[in-house]
């Protein structure tokens, strides 16, 4: 068990407002309930751990990194003021502890959080060949419309196999695509929720959603294909 | 300046900000009379559609039982301070 840390002190989102589950939750953590911190567990432990590897790859550092989170925001539940929701502040925790940590690991920011979208290679979300070329009488239109999936019956366009290659599609991402899809598409985050949180413009946060749901849905598409 | 239509290749690059709903007006119009008669697109907008639906049915693993043991002996610490 790592040694007790510095509270840490987090910037809050101006006008960002507690929600009002969050004041029972927090009123319940104060007074020792185990239940209202097993329910934080259950609801973002995994995905703290997560994000803590883009910071430091190693997961078992990265866990202790979530474990120092945790004893953070038990530190300061008492001094919390609900000026931004809990899970914001938990993750602005997670990102301070994970940014020291790698600090020491020899990172400061991972460098997939500086990739930059003006000057990495442009990624198209269907591959040129599908269109027809520009001295053609239709440029840039589809040689062949995709197909439609309407017809693909529920037990096979939400079967396990199916949900099995969006995840392992999710997994080969690039890692800022795979978190920014993740906080958005899968845990239902809003757009300025995961920028704040990873320290990213919108647009940036946009090109980074649009290239993995691009990549994500050629991959159903290759998989669900008559 | 004038707007010319928009190329299906076009129009894909655009499905992201048009779901988020940050084209600017022009863009959207531009962007709604391509797929108003391009049976294409209307697939393609579709199948994005259906693919951050199914997305969205994947679910977080959850944390480890020991990691969790770990976890609660830490808040039984904390309260006992």
């Amino acid at each position: 068990m790592s040694t007790m840390q510095q509270e840490a002190e987090q910037p809050v989102p101006a006008g960002a407002v507690a929600p009002a589950d969050d004041v029972s939750l927090v009123e319940a953590l104060r007074n020792g309930d185990e239940a209202a911190f097993t329910s934080l567990l259950d609801r973002y432990h995994a995905l703290l751990v997560r994000l803590a590897t883009m910071y430091v790859p190693d997961r078992a550092i990265a866990e202790e990194v979530v474990q120092e989170t945790w004893i953070g925001v038990l530190r300061g539940i008492h001094r919390f003021e609900g000026r931004s929701s809990l899970k914001t502040w938990i993750f602005s925790i997670l990102t301070h502890c994970a940014k020291t940590r790698g600090q020491r690991e020899g990172r400061s920011i991972p460098f997939s959080l500086l990739w930059n979208p003006d000057t990495e290679p442009s990624e198209p979300a269907v591959e040129p060949e599908r269109f027809r070329p520009p001295d053609d009488q239709w440029p840039g239109g589809w040689v062949s419309f995709p197909e439609s999936w309407n017809d693909i019956p529920e037990e096979r366009s939400l079967s396990r196999e199916t949900l099995s290659i969006v995840r392992q599609a999710i997994e080969k991402l690039p890692p800022s695509q795979r978190e920014v899809i993740t906080l958005r598409d899968i845990e239902g985050w809003t757009a300025d929720e995961v920028c704040n949180t990873l320290g990213i413009s919108e647009t940036n946060h946009r090109v980074l959603l649009h290239r993995a749901r691009s990549r994500v849905r050629r991959a159903l598409e290759r998989y669900l294909k008559v | 300046m004038t707007l010319y239509p928009l190329t299906c290749q076009e129009l894909v690059e655009l499905v992201t900000e048009y779901l988020e709903g940050t084209l600017s007006p022009a863009e959207r119009a531009r962007f709604e009379e391509h797929l108003a008669v391009c049976p294409g697109c209307q697939i393609y907008l579709d199948q994005m559609r259906q693919t951050i639906r199914t997305v969205g049915k994947l679910t977080e693993e959850s944390i480890s039982s020991e990691a969790k043991q770990d976890l609660l002996q830490l808040f039984r610490d904390w309260k006992g301070v």
